[in-house]
């Protein structure tokens, strides 16, 4: 079957208007995880089947993707995404933040500034935050129903009990609007004060959950935190060894078997335009051939 | 303190005085298709009076509990928890009651107490369930109740697997205590546990009661139990209330033959 037998970005038209009704809804209602009718699509759940069916829904012909992975955009996952929507809508990609309409992401949100009118769809393996601790679907809809919130809490009492701190480092509770609690997906918690006041559309998607849930520009989103244990967003303690950045979220790379090893970037693009404008680090190749 | 808009109650009625009941039950029933749970039940239970439900396994005791803690839908009648029917309350209302002035002690610990928390963890939900969130505080808390029910404060980090079972019913009373609640019903809170943990718990729950002022309805097969807590009786069969009246007066002059076959079957060591 050749490419051109597929409907643009390969879902049909009536699916589409679906996923967008409850995009449309997820926005009215923000931090709400909204059910839908997920479909089957070509990869496996865990891939990213929520993001992806709702990057279909938004797409149009005139739209520019961007798709990462943790943050990289040449890793396999992103890599698998892009061309799909290369093939089955024929939409310009591009590695750029600024330059995207849409940006498909997961785990992670990019370093730099998002602006109106790009939407960033984030693929969420679980979007029950509270599952871990209350295993039933119907008790966890009626709690959030009438906002009973406490055992979220509970959660990070025993962390601190355990840890001394609050040790969850990603995926890190946060409530939307003073009203309904929210798995942010498994971004680490360094990101999460991007979630708030954020100029873009922030859509979330989890296709074997089937829910969907969104975040509209600007939005006021809260870590839950105590008062003698505030939240702190947290990154590795040094500065990016290939562009010096000093602010951004850094992945540690494992370098040869006598403990040696760099940290870097973990937005690829990010890091890419900082060395393309001359800024370097601590192991820059210049620096260290 | 409290982090939401649902607030309790909507608009305060007066406090129960010892003239007026803080659970006024009317007529209430639970049926199961054709079978009665319960029927006909009237009783009015006054702030700091401990109410015991006596009678055989399939009675009705649980079943009427239930109902008045809001577990089970009732089929007729009314319960009135400070003038205002219950049955009537909404949902978030009504839950909201049962974790902060209700609270509900379970036979089995395992059904009241969440296994995979540490026992501060038990003891500071219900806190942070009505805003706490300050940790500081909250384990401070945490750490007076559980001396309070005889545990170790040094085991405030350990899960309550790692306890006896006397030791969980402890715990599980603190955690349902902690918010000072005015009402509390308990489900056999002695069963299966052995005669001499079970005189301490007694003692404790009798310490705490009257220092509490709470009001207690208290469902047991145990007479003994029932003699050491409760102010007043009511005796069930077959879903009815058969006899009521004061502790003393209902074990030691039994008027209904089944309160007679009841006191008389208790084994006299």
């Amino acid at each position: 079957m050749s490419e051109a037998a597929y409907n643009f970005a390969y879902l049909d038209e009536a699916t589409k208007r679906m996923i967008r009704r409850a995009l449309l809804k997820g926005l009215a209602i923000p931090g709400y995880q909204v059910p839908f009718a997920s479909r089957e699509m070509p990869m496996p759940y865990g891939w990213g089947t929520g993001g992806v069916q709702v990057t279909a829904a938004c797409l149009t012909p005139e739209d520019c993707l961007k798709v990462i992975d943790q943050g990289a955009d040449d890793t396999t996952n992103a890599v698998s995404i892009r061309k799909f929507f290369e093939r089955t809508a024929g939409v310009a990609t591009t590695e750029h933040t600024a330059e995207a309409s849409v940006i498909q992401t997961r785990h992670r949100i990019p370093e730099q500034a998002l602006t109106e009118g790009q939407i960033l769809v984030y693929q969420v393996p679980i979007p029950e935050p509270l599952r871990f601790l209350e295993p039933r679907e119907s008790e966890t809809r009626r709690m959030h129903a009438l906002e009973e919130y406490g055992l979220m809490h509970v959660k990070l009492y025993e962390d601190i009990a355990r840890h001394g701190a609050i040790a969850t480092s990603y995926a890190y509770p946060v409530k939307v609007e003073g009203r309904y609690v929210m798995d942010p997906s498994p971004i680490p918690k360094f990101d999460n004060p991007k979630l708030g006041g954020n100029a873009a559309i922030q859509l979330f998607g989890a296709g074997r959950e089937q829910r969907i849930y969104a975040l509209p520009p600007y939005t006021q989103v809260v870590s839950l935190d105590f008062e003698d244990h505030p939240f702190e967003p947290s990154k590795a303690d040094h500065d990016c060894d290939l562009c010096g950045a000093a602010q951004s979220y850094l992945d540690e790379v494992i370098t040869d078997d006598r403990g040696g090893r760099m940290f870097i970037c973990s937005d690829t693009d990010f890091c890419a335009s900082r060395r393309a404008d001359g800024l370097r680090g601590r192991l820059s190749p210049e620096e260290a051939a | 303190m409290m982090g939401s808009h649902m607030t309790f109650p909507a608009e305060t009625p007066p406090l129960a005085t010892p003239e007026t009941p803080l659970l006024r039950v009317e007529g209430l029933g639970k049926f199961y298709g054709a079978r009665i749970g319960c029927a006909d039940v009237c009783f009015d239970l006054f702030p700091g009076e401990v109410l015991g439900i006596v009678g055989e396994s399939g009675s009705g005791k649980s079943t009427l509990l239930s109902c008045l803690a809001g577990f089970l839908e009732a089929d007729a009648g009314r319960v009135l928890y400070r003038g205002r029917d219950i049955r009537a309350m909404a949902e978030p209302e009504r839950r909201m009651l049962s974790r902060t002035e209700w609270a509900f002690v379970h036979q089995n610990p395992r059904d009241g107490l969440r296994m995979g928390v540490s026992a501060g963890g038990n003891v500071g939900e219900r806190l942070m369930a009505v805003g706490a969130r300050n940790y500081g505080s909250i384990r401070d808390t945490a750490t007076d109740w559980l001396g309070r029910v005889e545990i170790a404060p040094e085991r405030i980090d350990d899960r309550p697997r790692q306890f006896s079972g006397g030791m969980q019913q402890r715990l599980q009373i603190a955690r349902n205590l902690v918010t000072g609640p005015r009402l509390v019903f308990m489900d056999e809170p002695t069963g299966g546990l052995d005669v001499s943990v079970q005189a301490r718990l007694l003692d404790l729950l009798r310490g705490l009661v009257r220092d509490m002022g709470l009001s207690v309805i208290i469902v047991t097969h145990d007479l003994a139990v029932a003699r050491l807590l409760a102010d007043r009786l009511m005796v069930m069969k077959d879903g009815h209330v058969i006899e009521q009246g004061l502790t003393d007066q209902v074990l030691d002059d039994p008027q209904a033959a089944y309160t007679q076959l009841l006191v008389s079957s208790v084994l006299q060591v």
